[in-house]
Order: C-alpha cells, then sequence, then structure tokens
C-alpha cells in the first residue's frame, strides 16, 4: 500500500461538503500557512520539496515561483490550470469533483505566497458539472471566511474566479489558456516573454497544473522536506495516474513512484493486469503526447533494468527506447490493438487541435493524418512511412508551443518501436482491412495466468 | 539622444553592431543580402506580427557573452532580440536550411499552384520563398482545403484558398483601423480569415490590407486580372491627400494608371514617410485617383533587376539612360556572332528603335509607323 496524500480522503462520505472537510481537517493547512508562516518561507517549503509541475513538462514548481516578477504596484495573478483535454489524462478531474476544497486550499496557499488576489480557474468547457461543484465550494469556502476580503485577519484579500474554456486543447498551454483566459482567441503567445514576467493581462502570472496545486497542502502540512522523502530522486511526493485502455481496473490510483511499471499495471491494487487474460502489446505512458513503448521497452529499460513509474526512469533512454512521465495518462494496449489505427487516432486529434498559427503545425498534422489515413485503409505505399517520418522530424521543435512537439512525438515513436507493423499493413492490403498484425515480435516478456 | 546601447551580433560570421532590443532578423536586415532571413508574417511595422510562419528560424550558436550556451533549438529570428556577442547562424547552418525547406513545403501544401492565373505572380512573396528555398516537385497527394471567394467590401476580394495564415491583415486592421472588423475563424488546416458574419470592410484606409497581403488572397478589385505587374511601370508619385501622405507608387501602361499601391522598401514592406512614419494610403488614393493628372510625377521607381518587374524595364530612368551592360562588353569584347539577322526579316525590334523611348506598350504598329516615318 503506497503512500495518499492526496487521495487520502476521497472515499469520505461528503467530502465533497465543507462541513465534512473541515472535520477532517481540512483547511488547517491553510491557516497554519496564512496564520505562521512567512510568504518566503512557503516558497522555500515548496523548493525544497522539489515538487514538479504535473501538468506534462515535469518543471521544477518552486522555480517556477520564484521566477514571478515582483514589479511594485502591478498585481500578479495565479492561474490553475484545468483545462485538462489530453487524450488518456483524467486525474484532475476526478480531484477536482471529489476534493474541491483541497483544490481551493491549495489555490489559498499559492495564492498568498504568490500574492495574488484574484486567482483563476481555467476549466475545460466540457467539465461544466465539475465547474458547478468548484463554483459550489468556493461559495461554501467564502461563507466560511476562507475566501474574500481579509482571510483570518491577515489582511490578504483572495477571490477565486472559475471560468470555463470553449474546448479547445490548445488552452491547456499556459499562453494560450491565458490569452483565453483574456477573452481573446486561444493562439499561444511567442515566448519571451515567459507568464512569470508578462501574462495574464501584462502582468506576472503563474500558471500551474490543478494536482501541483492541490500538492501543496501536503508540503506545507509535512514541510518541503518530509514531502521530498517520499518518492525517489528527483521524482518527489506522489503522483495521480489515471490508468485506461484494456485493463482490468480503469481509474485514478495515486502513487508515491517507486512502484515498478509491472507491479503497477499487474497487482491487483492497481490495474489489475490486462482484461480478458490477453497480453500486453504497447502502453503510452504519460498522456497521448509522449512516444509509445512497446511491451518489452516498457517493462525493462534498454539497459535491462526494471522500469519504475517516476520522471527518470520513465524517460531513461531518451526517445530511442524512453518515454516520458507527461502528465500521467496511462494507456495500454493489448495484443489486439492496431498500431496503425491507434496512431490516426492521435494524429487526428492533434490535426484538429492545432490553433493553425504557425505553418508547421497547421500543415503538417493534417497531412500526416492523411497518410496515416491512406495507409489504415489499405492504400498506402513504402515510401509514406519515410515521409511521416521526414514530415514529423520538420514539425518538431520548429513550433511556437508544444502542441506540434505533441502531434509528432506519437508518431514518430509509432515509426520507431512498430515499422514492422507499418510494413504489414502496406504489404497485406486486403488482410490489413480484416484481421489485425498482433503481438508478432514484441513479445511479452511476461507470463500472464490464464 | 540618449546613449544606446550597441549590441555586438554576428550573423552568418558578419559582425555588426545594432541598439539593444533589436531583433535577430532587423540586425540580418541591416547586414543585408542572402544574410537576411525571409519572412512571411512579420512585418515591422505592425505591432505584434511575426513568429506564425517559421520562415525565419535561425540557429543560435552563442546565445550571448555572459551566457555562451547555444540556443536548444531553432529560433524565429523575427520575435527574438539580439544580446551582446551572440552569434547567429542563418544560411550557413544546414540545420535552418533543411528546417525552412520543410517550412516551404508545408506553407505549399494547402497553397494552389497555380501561379500563371494568380494576380499576384511576379510580386509574390511565396513565389519568391519557393523558388529560393523549395523543391520543384510536391510530396502531397491529397486534396488542397478550398474556399469560396469572398469580397471584403466594395475594393478588396479575399480567397482564402491562397491564404497562408500570416494574420499581417488582421494586424492592419486592427492597428490602422478602429473598429475591429475581421480575424480568424475556426483554427488548424481549416481556419480563415472572416469578417464578422460577412460584414464588409469598409474603413478609409482598409486598403493597406492588399500591400500586406504576402500572397494572392487579398487582391484590389480595381485591378485584378487587368494586367500583369511585370507588364506595368512603376512610377513613383505624390498628391496632396487630406487624410494620407499621398506618397503612392503608379503602376503605369503608357498613360493609363493600372492601380495604386503604397511604396515598398526592398523587404516588401512599406516605406516611411519622409517624417518617419509608416507611409500608409488611403482608399481614395488608391482606389480611385486612377489618372495620371490626379497625380505628380516624380519619377520611375527603382526595382531590382532580378525581380521579374524589371523585365521589359530598365532602372534608373527610364529612356534616357541607355545600358551599359551590352552582350559585348559580357563577352570580353566579342560581338554576337548571328546566324541570321532577323532585322532583316522582320520589321520588328528595328535596332534604330530604342525600346525604352517608346511611349506606352510597344506593338508591331509602333514599329511600322516609325520606319514608315522614317
Amino acid at each position: 500500500m503506497g503512500v495518499k496524500l492526496l487521495l487520502e480522503k476521497a472515499n469520505v462520505p461528503g467530502i465533497r461538503t465543507y462541513d465534512v472537510y473541515r472535520r477532517e481537517g481540512g483547511y488547517a493547512t491553510a491557516e497554519k500557512a496564512l496564520k505562521e508562516m512567512s510568504i518566503e518561507a512557503i516558497v522555500e517549503e515548496v523548493k525544497k520539496s522539489g515538487l514538479r509541475g504535473r501538468g506534462g513538462a515535469g518543471f521544477p514548481a518552486g522555480m517556477k515561483w520564484s521566477f514571478i516578477a515582483k514589479p511594485e504596484g502591478v498585481p500578479r495573478h495565479l492561474v490553475c490550470n484545468a483545462d485538462e483535454s489530453e487524450p488518456g489524462t483524467f486525474k484532475d478531474r476526478y480531484l477536482m469533483e471529489f476534493l474541491p476544497h483541497l483544490l481551493i486550499e491549495g489555490l489559498l496557499i499559492s495564492s498568498y505566497a504568490l500574492g495574488s488576489n484574484d486567482t483563476y480557474i481555467y476549466i475545460r468547457g466540457e467539465y461544466a458539472w465539475v465547474a458547478q461543484i468548484l463554483e459550489d465550494a468556493i461559495v461554501e469556502a467564502t461563507k466560511n471566511g476562507w475566501l474574500g476580503k481579509n482571510i483570518l485577519g491577515t489582511g490578504f484579500d483572495c477571490r477565486i474566479h472559475v471560468h470555463r474554456g470553449a474546448g479547445a486543447y490548445i488552452c491547456g498551454e499556459e499562453t494560450a489558456l491565458i490569452e483565453s483566459l483574456e477573452g481573446k482567441r486561444g493562439n499561444p503567445r511567442i515566448k519571451p516573454p515567459f507568464p512569470a514576467i508578462q501574462g495574464l493581462w501584462m502582468r506576472p502570472t503563474v500558471v500551474n497544473n490543478v494536482e501541483t496545486l492541490a500538492a501543496i497542502v501536503p508540503i506545507i502540512k509535512l514541510g518541503g522536506e518530509e514531502y521530498a522523502k517520499i518518492g525517489v530522486g528527483r521524482s518527489t511526493g506522489t503522483k495521480l495516474i489515471s490508468a485506461c485502455g484494456n485493463i482490468n481496473k480503469p481509474g485514478v490510483y495515486e502513487i508515491d513512484m517507486t512502484i515498478s511499471v509491472e507491479d503497477f499495471i499487474y497487482s491487483d491494487e492497481y490495474c489489475g493486469g490486462i482484461a480478458g487474460g490477453k497480453k500486453l502489446k504497447a502502453c503510452i505512458p504519460g498522456g497521448s503526447s509522449v512516444p509509445i513503448l512497446p511491451a518489452n521497452l516498457l517493462l525493462k529499460t534498454a539497459k535491462g533494468e526494471t522500469r519504475y513509474m517516476n520522471y527518470e526512469s520513465l524517460s531513461d533512454g531518451g526517445f530511442a527506447s524512453g518515454s516520458m512521465m507527461g502528465s500521467g495518462g496511462f494507456i495500454i494496449l493489448d495484443e489486439d490493438q492496431c498500431i496503425v489505427k491507434n496512431t490516426l487516432t492521435l494524429a487526428r486529434f492533434y490535426r484538429h487541435e492545432s490553433c493553425g498559427q504557425c505553418s508547421p503545425c497547421r500543415e503538417g498534422t493534417g497531412w500526416m493524418e492523411k497518410i496515416l489515413q491512406k495507409i489504415e485503409l489499405g492504400k498506402g505505399e513504402m515510401s509514406d512511412i519515410d515521409l511521416l517520418w521526414d514530415i514529423q522530424r520538420k514539425i518538431e521543435g520548429n513550433t511556437i508551443c508544444p502542441l506540434g512537439d505533441a502531434a509528432a512525438w506519437p508518431v514518430a515513436a509509432a515509426i520507431r518501436h512498430f515499422r514492422d507493423e507499418f510494413e504489414w499493413h502496406i504489404n497485406n492490403r486486403e488482410l490489413s482491412q480484416t484481421s489485425n498484425f498482433g503481438l508478432q515480435h514484441y513479445a511479452d516478456p511476461i507470463h500472464v495466468p490464464a | 539622444m540618449s546613449e544606446q546601447t550597441l549590441f555586438k551580433v554576428t550573423v552568418d560570421n558578419i559582425t555588426i553592431e545594432v541598439p539593444a532590443g533589436t531583433t535577430i532578423l532587423q540586425a540580418a536586415r541591416k547586414i543585408g543580402g542572402a544574410v537576411a532571413p525571409p519572412a512571411m508574417c512579420y512585418y515591422s511595422k505592425l505591432q505584434g506580427s511575426g513568429g506564425k510562419c517559421r520562415t525565419c528560424l535561425v540557429e543560435v550558436s552563442k546565445g550571448s557573452e555572459k551566457d555562451p550556451r547555444p540556443m536548444p533549438k531553432l529560433v524565429a529570428s523575427c520575435r527574438t532580440t539580439v544580446m551582446d556577442g551572440m552569434e547567429v547562424k542563418n544560411i550557413t547552418s544546414e540545420k535552418v536550411i533543411d528546417a525552412r525547406a520543410g517550412v516551404v513545403e508545408f506553407l505549399l501544401l494547402n497553397h494552389p499552384l497555380d501561379c500563371p492565373i494568380c494576380d499576384q505572380a511576379g510580386e509574390c512573396h511565396l513565389q519568391d520563398l519557393s523558388f529560393e528555398h523549395g523543391k520543384s516537385s510536391t510530396r502531397y497527394e491529397f486534396q488542397r482545403r478550398t474556399f469560396k471567394k469572398h469580397d471584403l467590401g466594395k475594393h478588396i476580394q479575399l480567397h482564402m484558398t491562397r491564404c497562408i495564415l500570416c494574420y499581417r491583415c488582421v494586424f492592419t486592421a486592427d492597428q490602422l483601423t478602429n473598429k475591429r472588423a475581421h480575424g480568424i475563424l475556426d483554427r488548424g488546416d481549416h481556419a480563415e480569415i472572416a469578417t464578422h458574419i460577412e460584414k464588409s470592410l469598409d474603413n478609409e484606409f482598409i486598403g493597406n490590407v492588399i500591400d500586406v497581403c504576402p500572397v494572392g488572397a487579398l487582391t484590389d478589385k480595381t485591378f485584378r486580372f487587368k494586367n500583369r505587374v511585370w507588364f506595368l511601370k512603376p512610377m513613383d508619385a505624390h498628391r496632396d491627400c487630406p487624410t494620407c501622405s499621398g506618397r503612392v507608387t503608379l503602376w503605369n501602361r503608357g498613360d493609363e494608371v493600372f492601380r495604386v499601391t503604397a511604396r515598398k522598401d526592398e523587404w516588401g514592406e512599406i516605406e516611411d514617410t519622409p517624417e518617419g512614419k509608416p507611409g500608409w494610403i488611403c482608399n481614395t488614393c488608391r482606389f480611385d485617383k486612377k489618372h495620371a493628372n490626379d497625380w505628380v510625377i516624380e519619377g520611375p521607381r527603382e526595382i531590382s533587376r532580378h525581380s521579374v518587374i524589371a523585365q521589359g524595364h530598365y532602372a534608373g530612368n527610364i529612356g534616357t539612360t541607355i545600358p551599359t551592360e551590352t552582350f559585348k562588353a559580357v563577352n570580353d569584347g566579342r560581338a554576337p556572332h548571328l546566324l541570321m539577322d532577323i532585322h532583316n526579316e522582320s520589321e520588328v525590334n528595328l535596332p534604330s528603335i530604342h525600346l525604352s523611348e517608346i511611349e506606352g506598350p510597344s506593338h508591331g504598329t509602333t514599329f511600322n509607323n516609325k520606319s514608315n516615318n522614317a
């Protein structure tokens, strides 16, 4: 049984309401932070904790906080990025739906540390009911004096505004989110300047993921050093993983990042093995944007070491034989899944979600989708694989925001690890329409008892 | 003026000193020539433009004197400011050339390849760009996106099929006119420039969107398909205009004024007026004053000899100077050896009649009349 910091109380009946949350020890940390701790001390604890951004890039949160510019007389803002739109990732929804007050407590402490009097939650438009839960929780918290003017008599004012997006994946990118929050078209800005200098309404802004901000509560509660002891290496604390795909027990799990990937997939505590007693073929370990890994590289690194569920181990081997922790969307594909079709689905998603601002992403994503469609429909040529590789290479790193990279990586990894499946599709045009490539040589190194 | 901090920046091994805050692109343009990266969306006269087309990507091999680490990715030179001691590789970097070829390919992916029937041909930046950096064939085998043509007001036509979404016209309309009238609808490869529910653009300065458009997406309806730009003679002219600077380029054929545009510099951008303001022109000057006697003609406009627009014209004063580069001069003094002298067979192009002295377009009759008269 791993340590649970965020979801510890998630199963308490009625935890969504203020009364139960408060009875279970909620807001005690906020009280401690606001009354007993200085702003510098809070930032220092967050730095000590080694907390890394849970949104996907894994940038140290304490460092991000310390970059914020503090010009005189200019308000600063904290924005909570709840625009969770990555296929396969749904951890923030769970957190907000069941523990809205945990997020608000985290936001309150963070707002105090950053000096943000107006804090925004930018929530995905499709999460309409979650937005309502948050709104209700904010009303409750305000009524009980945790938000509003002069909180706990400290003279600190904080308002939290919930803003619903309009269904664009790109608005999860922090500068596009800021543009959208300002009421403009959600196009990512060209960086620099970074939001820490010029963000929302050209004021210094910090944009953090929901899980990052919720994790501030246990950090302040335990102290940064205690928090850093959980986990391993630079992957400190706990991480929410939303597991889905062909597994027995899909859902959101909190792990302490010392568990191996094999345990995570096969243990009954977590995913509970592959559904239907089938074999594992591949896995996208961190949400749709990260490179896909075949079973043999997923469970063991290229050096033959066991792979663990943490930032370092998952990215061991770089993109040649590793992947990324990403946003924690753990997608398992069993032996019956077609990699070409899976890649096409992802490519279609990125084509649809490209904002159309910069040319490599706007044109390249559509082109990749069309070629993949052609291969999937059994009309592909051998040269199409090389063409795909060339297109993804020319998108990656040449775009304004990381969406271009996110669109290129899945295609690149699919070709890198599953090139023979693409070739099989092209060589067996009719067969590929009715049957599946199956496992072939991506032999499952583990024998699952039937 | 207070003392400006000057930064040393090296582009393709050429060092130049520029004021702090200058972008890499502008530093490279100061050096000029092939060192300057191409730009499809950046427009120095428009705030906030640039960074979108990615043709101006350059490699920064040394960040600055203080922090000599190279930048990990290629950067958009139009939006990256220089640091002291920065070293930039443009045409000397293989990575840049490769990425640029990729960008050109992406830009041409959904762009129709029908330059012969496009009104912008001859002065199209995308045409120049693909000529310089592109390939002669395409690897794209699918249907291109197409749109219907739209009229944005009385004088401007929008053909989205040709648009490369550089956002220049959006910035122009935002910054020159009071009311925001048009923007981008939808996203991704089906994004389009549009006005709000088919509204027309009727601002006094809206005609400038035609000048900033790098491709043939926004065209002048008073000029569309009337003539090819390279058949026209560009002349600098001005008039006393109450609303704008009145400094324009007239595009003439004979005495007839075919179109009026703002004056453009060597980067295809609008020239500044002597007062240092961008020389945007108003719709009256652009669309309504199409008579030679509306204008005070200053003289022929200098056009780079390499531009297709210079075809049939001579740089410098038309009609008074004779080009020095004769065949004899470039051929080491040897006279051309002709198998057959066409002038023995035909009256056309008689060497006694100098092409640059003819008024208006030359026809067979011009030569016939002259030779008859003579």
